[in-house]
């Protein structure tokens, strides 16, 4: 493979909520960004794997990383997801007590969210919790009101905020993790991948469960990142009606517990649990861990059905050792390396804000920035034919015909917004791609019935053969090869060893 | 928008849709439309490729396409309007419709008769709590027979499969046959929940083996499936620890039941059924909302396609019965499934009916059993029975009650006092039957 080298001022490691929304801040400035990611598509970490909550603020000890850009993070949603198009809904958010005992601890939460500046908070008794939660387990007895929390889709602000980037002068690499970084005078100089040498002034190092690889990479790995895992259950929509806000359970010391919550796309999300695991590739859900999950959930809300269970799976939150918080700031002797790193929970929440304040450090560390005069802020939201009324429908029908052609049934899913998904600013080329931006395949039956529609789609648009489509990139081919009909070869051996190819011979 | 007004509409151009279409022109609908979302007629025949539909209601031996071609041209000989990559997006109560289509954009039809024809879904690795990774090569049975048979392309080389279903067990014989390798196929049931004449083409004749007893307890493989680990169950359908032994394969295919599509009954304002998951049908096939019918796998999962045949005839009937005024009087009697029987299709008969035609239950028995007799009872007595000499619970069973057999009067008369007509299973006295092989 050919090496090609480019020059920039800053490199972004990590395309995450973090990553992207650090890039679409240093866009609005005359500023070179790369925006390097080692998976195929962006948001495929710990931002596609969460519980998708914004939360209010009153869980982080005063004075911390944590509490200062939560609070500041969850006042800046309404306005980033309106600039770029993603969905986000204030609904408050619940923490509820179901033991006597368990009371004190909402007070204790109750000063602390007022230490740490969460506006609104107050204990409510069980007969405002019944009204807000029909569904709720007839021992709660009292719970903290947090009218600033809400949910969001992780991975809609991810991929928006990379379309802005890239929409406003940002370069994305995507397939391309970092092998090495060279380090000059005790500047960081320049970042590797398998197929490109960026020459770069600065370096932001936003690669979450492989943050601390990464700061190794510059000799200064001051923190390990601890994988915690957390597995989920995605409920039908028709169980979407038995929370109306996220429900947190009285937390631990560990985690803010199991929280039962509606998604912005009107699904039931059950989870997590927390298990520390060993590396960063475990995403393995157990049926121990899944037990776990259903019996701390039914606490809340004894009702959830588990015959409305669409899919399981598991996120690994990136958190920091020693410290426990987020890691923000030059790398100790590394003054051109700014940290962002062990951004576990609240950190999508927190993520605009660390954007903000990752700018302002490289601001300080000598990056000039200077304001574009033609940054724009607005990503508008991609049309969605569930979202349309009658007349929409209609005349996006009568503009393209492919949008009167549902492709996904369980999502109403059109072949005009697949294919407009596969050519954004971002490239998606993936399965897993076009459910994340389209919701194809997101819906009850998984892309049971619409998935060799999709693949299709993929291969006709990319100009690729339907073996050659993947689920997420990598060695994850959906398809194996031809069938036996489909192989033209005339060499007899590709009925056992699979098709080869064009012009190409077995081994 | 464009408006259409017809007699009746059917959704979904499947088995029963096709059937129901035809039988409700011949009876007597004047417009008759017939709706599919898909790009060609007949569902999901098309990519049935094996052969053995028909055996019973055509006295022939079929492809799946050449069954649905057979229908098609009965459908179209009737004069039956068709319209194809057409979505529908919702029916009211009004049996007002909203569908979609490239051609024409979005759509409003006022019929005067719905018939839901939607087919079913198949359960997926989320509806059975599948644990492990999520990788590549994890497919239903159904999406891996449309890629092999429909698009020309392998989702796999070395496969096993989960569920003992009939899509499961055709998929297995259907990839041996493609060259790859099928490990195993395991059903967590102590019964194959297939056709028997499946088990022994299908597994047997290929050198398959069939674990019944067992499921798959974790999912390997980061990008493409590497194994699956398997356990045997214990009574309880937990994993017994200890028992698990890893396959490696690159496919696991599933084929776990289907479930009914029932969305848009559901939106309607229509009743379901717990147990079938289907919509609450009367002996017309008429759902709990006036004018909207039902038939085939919407209703309740069926195993031979001859059966769904039968029943889009009673709905074609019901849903022209309708629409020209010639319902039964509103007198009805409840179903009820007694000892050894799940459940019991239709829900509910008109006593009208009970006089004047045959009237067909369909059902499926709990357990498998030989030398029994199916009942059907009212008010503790067995009005009318049949023998079978084995009973399944992958085989429906139905039991057709002679017009007359049970009059009006007695059904109304027990119907008023609560009483249901129940359908059980019993053993037969072999000493009494001497010998009978009914």
């Amino acid at each position: 493979m050919n090496r090609r080298t480019i020059r920039t001022d800053v490199v972004v490691i990590g395309a995450g909520v973090v990553g992207t929304g650090i890039a679409r801040e240093l866009s609005r400035y005359d500023v070179d960004v790369v925006l390097v990611e080692r998976e195929a598509d962006v948001a495929w970490g710990t931002t596609k794997a969460n519980t998708a909550l914004v939360h209010a603020g009153y869980d982080a000890d005063p004075g911390t990383n944590k509490a200062r850009f939560n609070v500041a993070g969850n006042a800046m949603y309404p306005r980033i997801t309106q600039e770029l198009g993603v969905m986000y809904k204030n609904t408050g958010t619940l923490v509820v007590a179901t033991a006597p005992d368990q009371v004190p601890h909402l007070n204790e939460l109750l000063e602390r969210g007022k230490a740490n500046g969460v506006p609104g908070l107050e204990i409510i008794g069980r007969e405002r919790i019944v009204e807000l939660e029909p569904f709720i387990s007839s021992d709660a007895i009292a719970a903290l009101w947090a009218p600033t929390g809400g949910i969001t889709s992780p991975w809609e602000l991810a991929i928006a905020y990379a379309e802005n980037a890239v929409d406003n002068g940002v370069t994305i690499l995507l397939s391309s993790p970092v092998t090495a970084i060279d380090v000059e005078g005790g500047r960081a100089v320049r970042v590797h991948t398998p197929d490109t040498t960026i020459d770069t002034q600065f370096v932001v190092n936003a690669a979450g469960l492989f943050a601390d690889e990464i700061a190794g990479m510059v000799g200064a790995r001051d923190f390990n990142i601890v994988p915690r895992k957390g597995e989920y259950y995605l409920l039908d929509k028709r169980a979407g009606h038995l929370a109306r806000h996220p429900l947190f359970p009285v937390p631990t010391a560990f985690s803010k517990g199991i929280v039962v919550t509606p998604t912005v796309d009107g699904n039931l999300l059950v989870g997590p649990n927390s298990q520390v695991v060993e590396g960063t590739s475990d995403l393995d859900t157990t049926a121990a861990g899944l037990d776990e999950v259903i019996t701390g959930a039914r606490r809340l809300v004894p009702s959830i059905p588990l015959r409305d269970n669409i899919t399981n799976f598991a996120g690994l939150r990136a958190t920091a050792q020693p410290s426990g918080d987020f890691v923000i700031g030059p790398a100790n002797g590394v003054p051109n390396f700014i940290n962002a790193a062990g951004i576990q929970s609240p950190g999508l929440t927190a993520a605009p804000a660390i954007a903000l304040e990752i700018v302002n450090l490289l601001g300080e560390a000598g990056l000039k920035l200077v304001e574009k005069p033609d940054f724009n802020p607005i990503r508008p939201r991609p049309a969605r034919f569930e979202e349309m009324d009658d007349d929409q429908r209609s005349a996006a029908a009568a503009r393209d015909s492919r949008w009167g052609h549902i492709i996904c049934r369980c999502e109403s899913v059109t072949e005009g917004e697949i294919v407009e998904a596969l050519h954004r600013s971002v490239p998606c080329t993936t399965l897993d791609g076009i459910k994340f931006r389209t919701r194809a395949g997101a819906g009850r039956c998984q892309g049971g019935f619409c998935g060799p529609r999709v693949v299709a789609i993929i291969a006709r648009e990319l100009g690729i053969s339907p073996d050659a489509v993947t689920k997420k990139g990598g060695t994850s081919r959906v398809l194996v090869g031809p069938g036996k009909q489909q192989c033209s070869c005339s060499c007899g051996k590709c009925a056992d060893e699979g098709h080869v190819g064009e012009g190409e011979t077995h081994a | 928008m464009r408006k259409i007004e017809c007699d009746v509409a059917v959704i979904g151009a499947g088995p029963a849709g096709l059937a129901a279409a035809a039988k409700a022109k011949e009876q007597g609908a004047q417009r008759v439309l017939l709706m599919d979302r898909d790009r060609e007629l007949g569902g999901i025949l098309n990519q049935c490729i094996h052969n053995g539909f028909g055996l019973q209601l055509l006295a022939e031996e079929m492809t799946g396409p050449q069954y649905a071609e057979y229908f098609i041209e009965e459908a179209k000989k009737a004069g039956v309007e068709m319209m194809l990559h057409t979505m529908v997006l919702n029916v009211g109560a009004d049996r007002k419709i909203h569908a979609i289509n490239e051609h024409e954009g979005l759509m409003e039809i006022q019929a005067k008769a719905v018939v839901m024809a939607m087919g079913a879904r198949e359960r997926n690795r989320g509806g059975v709590v599948i644990p492990g990774a999520r990788p590549a090569g994890v497919f239903t049975a159904g999406a891996a027979q449309r890629y092999v048979n429909m698009e020309g392309y392998m989702p796999g080389k070395r496969v096993v499969v989960l569920g003992s279903g009939d899509i499961g067990l055709i998929m297995a014989r259907r990839m041996t046959w493609e060259g790859a390798k099928v490990e195993a196929v395991l059903e967590i049931m102590p019964f194959p929940s297939g056709l028997t004449r499946n088990i022994v083409q299908c597994l047997e004749d290929q050198g398959i083996p069939l674990y019944l007893g067992h499921t798959v307890t974790r999912v390997h493989g980061k990008d493409r499936v590497e194994a699956v680990t398997v356990s045997k169950v214990g009574a309880d359908f937990r994993p017994i620890p200890g028992t698990e032994w890893v396959i490696p394969c690159d496919t696991l295919l599933l084929s776990i039941g289907l479930i009914p599509e029932n969305e848009l009954t559901l939106e309607a304002g229509g009743k379901l059924d717990s147990v079938t998951n289907g919509p609450v049908v009367d002996d017309e096939m008429s759902t709990s909302i006036p004018g909207v019918f039902a038939c085939g796998n919407v209703v309740h999962i069926h195993d031979l396609v001859d059966n769904v045949t039968r029943e889009a005839w009673a709905a074609g009937e019901g849903a022209a019965r309708f629409v020209t005024g010639r319902q039964p009087s509103g007198q009805t009697i409840s179903t009820a499934a007694g000892e050894g029987i799940r459940y019991v299709v239709p829900q509910i008969v008109h006593t009208d009916n009970l006089e004047a035609r045959d009237v067909r239950l369909s059902m499926r028995v709990t357990a498998p059993a030989d030398r029994v007799r199916v009942e059907a009872v009212l008010e503790d007595e067995v009005v009318y029975s049949k023998a079978e000499r084995v009973v399944r619970p992958a085989e429906m069973v139905a039991l057709t009650i002679p017009k007359g057999t049970v009059s009006r009067e007695a059904a109304q008369a027990a119907a008023a006092a609560g009483h249901k007509l129940v359908v059980r299973v019993t053993k037969r006295d072999t000493a009494a039957q001497g010998g009978n092989k009914s």
